[in-house]
């Protein structure tokens, strides 16, 4: 074994656990169920080596709001495997680390420039602390009906148009896997004194590999917001923030600890330092596991016929500057269905739940704990959806997710100002005062501060129709809609 | 010594065979393979502990899964065979002259080579001329095929494991496809009696239901599997397991057999009472 991986052979936090549990220390502390005990259904159902584990902040163990020993350590060590200045152990979920970085980034009334094809915890930040989106709209494939990254020029046109601004936001990758043009946007951010933030949640993976697109660390980021629980294995709920060396570590610690619990869970935590481990000694066969089981899914779905897993063909230089291979994103149009429908039938008839379906496309989640035969079952659904359900394209009314918002107010703004709630095709002309979106993905089509357009209302009332799950507005089938009175 | 080989049929219920001697066991890429010798059953090979056949009662099963359609067919030029590494399947279809060309399409290759060396009885058609192996998933194999099929077998182990595939409706819609206008598919459809089997038993006949416009269940007795009590699926786009048998036509052809005759096989649709509520109550569901 060689330095490096005898070095990363290690996870503190889990073997700090591990001791602890063997030193059967009284507890006469919280959690209240006390080792389980005082809870037998939960660890009948849950197991007795979990409970021991679910354990509260103390001297042996750490503390996730100032750590000093064996969880600073675990961050240490995931700072190196991921290349960046420091990492945070974050058990908010991608949510909390994207919230922490918005809030080092701007306050309020401060600008930042971000495409608009972004998950709804960037704009609920932006709510908390004030700051005004500055949106350059995304390029759109419209055979695929998908937004892409933004392209170099609009964003230095942003940044020509608002030089004040403090920061620029990229996803890397989007949901369906297109980065754009990352090392050029952070060359213009860092040339006009701009932070570069990046939302990783889809792009844990591009740590270990060289044929996977460019991480936001090693293209110079000053903060990525990196899914451990996604691509990374650890469990759900459990994220990672990494800066950049020019970035505060002090300071970025109390943007989180605005927000953050004092009671981080142990079980997540473990499951990112074990998951930390797993991928600095074994990322590189991971994901070239990964990508293989994805670039053979893709080819053989691409051979039934009608569907269209694209990939990097997509590679425009620009907006689709490069393509995560690892991700099985499909295009359903030509076999006439939604690629919500898609994704229902494949649920409700096949039993194969897939990530998420929506207008045009639905996305295969591919990951390390895939087998053969599970692709297998697969690509013989999407053979046996296209035989018995094909229907002419013509039928499917709107064919793009994207509709480009008209921005009135900044979104902390709309969302205190006193509202009213209307019929959705009566708000036409208003400014929203909350979210409408189809969950997942989770990227609002309206967002608190923009104007309710025809395209809005058309584009909710298609999606709710084709059984997308809409989410956001009070009301829960979006029906009604809450604008500044 | 007192050497045993036993098999759970349930938490409560074990199943044991008395073992004079282990000829072979290995890891394949997909499975655990055994081999056993014993003085009841002869030599009987196990997949993952499971019992898949023994020297002693194969003939049941291979003869009720393959001269039960093809009866019914009459002529069927092309099979395709999905499992079966043991080889019993083909040493059946071989018997008859009407058939042209077979794909046996197995996901273990080492399993149609264990056989080979120890169960030569079973594994005695692969050299025929018309039997083309294919060593691969058979889910992914039926799916490249359109009408090309007289009758598909599906010789499968339980659903839990490598053959989980082979009980999914996604599978069964792909053989439909595969299958010519008059097509038959007939499958291993698991056992009515225990409670964690008839379920596995009531799903794969829903999921055919929904596939296949005629689907029927009949049954044999098995002394080596879960109760003895084993069921098969007869699914078909166009003919019935019972009103389409030609009874003179498969007897003229002089097929002898030990288990298979023309009066049983009306009688095999014939089912228990508890065994028709289940099936019907999986139909009612359907419509």
């Amino acid at each position: 074994m060689d330095n490096v991986n005898q070095y990363q052979n290690k996870a503190p936090i889990a073997g700090a656990l591990e001791k602890f549990s063997s030193e059967r220390v009284v507890p006469f502390d919280v959690p209240g169920h006390k080792r389980g005990r005082g809870n037998a259904e939960l660890t009948t159902f849950l197991g007795q080596r979990c409970m021991n584990f679910d354990v509260n902040s103390m001297k042996p163990l750490d503390n996730l709001c100032h750590p000093v020993s064996v969880i600073a350590e675990a961050e240490r060590l995931a700072a190196d495997a991921f290349g960046a200045a420091h990492a945070f152990f974050m058990v908010g979920g991608t949510t909390s680390s994207v919230q922490a970085m918005i809030f080092a980034a701007v306050s309020r009334g401060e600008k930042i420039i971000l495409p608009r094809n972004i998950h709804r915890s960037v704009i609920n930040a932006l709510v908390l602390c004030g700051g005004v989106p500055v949106y350059v709209n995304p390029k759109v494939d419209v055979q695929l009906g998908i937004t892409l990254g933004m392209s170099v020029r609009d964003v230095a046109k942003a940044i020509a148009d608002n030089p004040s601004a403090k920061a620029v936001f990229v996803n890397n990758p989007t949901y369906y896997g297109v980065c754009g043009n990352l090392k050029a946007i952070e060359a213009l951010a860092h040339a006009h004194g701009m932070l570069l933030l990046a939302d990783e949640a889809h792009g844990t993976h591009f740590y270990f590999s060289e044929n996977l697109p460019v991480s936001a660390m090693s293209a110079g980021a000053d903060y990525a917001s990196v899914s451990m629980h996604k691509s990374g294995g650890s469990l759900t709920q459990s994220s990672l923030l990494l800066i950049g060396k020019s970035v505060s570590e002090a300071r970025t610690r109390q943007m989180i600890n605005l927000t953050q619990t004092t009671s981080g869970s142990y079980l997540l935590m473990a499951s990112l330092d074990i998951s930390r481990k797993n991928l600095a000694l074994h990322g590189r066969e991971i994901f070239a596991k990964v990508t293989e089981l994805a670039e053979y899914a893709r080819g053989e779905i691409n051979q039934i016929g009608d569907y269209y897993a694209f990939a990097k063909e997509k590679i425009n230089g620009d907006s689709v500057f490069d393509f995560d291979v690892t991700k099985l994103s499909v295009n359903t149009l030509d076999v006439g269905l939604a690629g919500i429908e898609v994704y229902d039938t494949l649920r409700d008839d096949y039993n194969i739940q897939t990530e998420f379906g929506d207008i045009s496309n639905f996305l295969a989640y591919v990951s390390v704990g895939d087998r053969e035969r599970d692709i297998e079952r697969l690509v013989g659904a999407l053979s046996e959806i296209r035989r018995r359900f094909k229907k002419s394209r013509a039928g499917l009314l709107l064919e793009s997710e994207y509709v480009a918002p008209v921005v009135a107010m900044p979104p902390q703004t709309a969302f205190y100002s006193e509202s009213i709630s209307l019929p959705l095709e009566s708000a036409v002309n208003r400014v929203a005062t909350e979210f409408v979106m189809c969950y997942p993905p989770g990227i609002p089509i309206i967002a608190p501060g923009e104007l309710v357009t025809k395209d809005v209302v058309e584009y909710i009332t298609y999606a709710r129709g084709k059984g997308c799950f809409l989410t956001g507005a009070r009301d829960k089938r979006a029906e009604y809609i809450n604008v500044i009175k | 010594m007192d050497l045993w080989y036993s098999e759970y049929h349930t938490e409560n219920v074990r199943f044991s065979i008395k073992v004079e001697k282990q000829l072979h066991s290995e890891q394949s890429a997909f499975q655990r393979i055994d081999v056993f010798e014993s003085a009841e059953f002869g030599r009987f090979l196990t997949l993952d502990g499971l019992m898949m056949i023994t020297e002693r009662d194969e003939f049941i099963y291979h003869d009720m899964i393959t001269h039960v359609p093809m009866a019914v067919l009459g002529e069927a030029k092309r099979v395709l065979v999905i499992g079966a590494g043991d080889g019993g399947v083909l040493r059946e279809l071989t018997r008859y002259d009407s058939v042209e060309h077979i794909d046996l399409v197995e996901i273990d290759e080492r399993v149609v080579a264990v056989c080979k060396q120890f169960l030569p009885g079973t594994a005695s058609s692969f050299d025929d001329r018309r039997v083309h192996a294919h060593y691969q998933d058979g889910m992914k194999f039926v799916r490249k095929c359109e009408r090309a099929y007289d009758l598909i077998i599906v010789d499968s182990t339980d659903p839990f494991g490598p053959g989980e595939g082979l009980f999914t409706k996604e599978f069964y819609g792909n053989c439909y496809k595969a299958l010519n206008d008059n097509g038959v598919m007939v499958n291993q459809h698991e056992s009515p009696f225990y409670r964690g089997d008839a379920l596995a038993m009531m799903r794969a006949h829903k999921r055919i239901c929904e596939s296949f416009p005629i689907s029927r269940v009949y049954q044999a007795h098995i002394p080596t599997y879960p109760s003895g009590h084993w069921l098969f699926g007869f699914a078909g786009k166009t003919l019935h397991p019972v009103y389409d048998l030609d009874v003179e036509r498969w007897n003229k052809l002089g097929i002898k057999t030990k288990y298979y005759n023309t009066k049983l096989h009306a009688g095999c649709f014939a089912l228990p009472t508890y065994v028709e509520e289940m099936l019907r109550d999986v139909e009612l569901m359907n419509n």
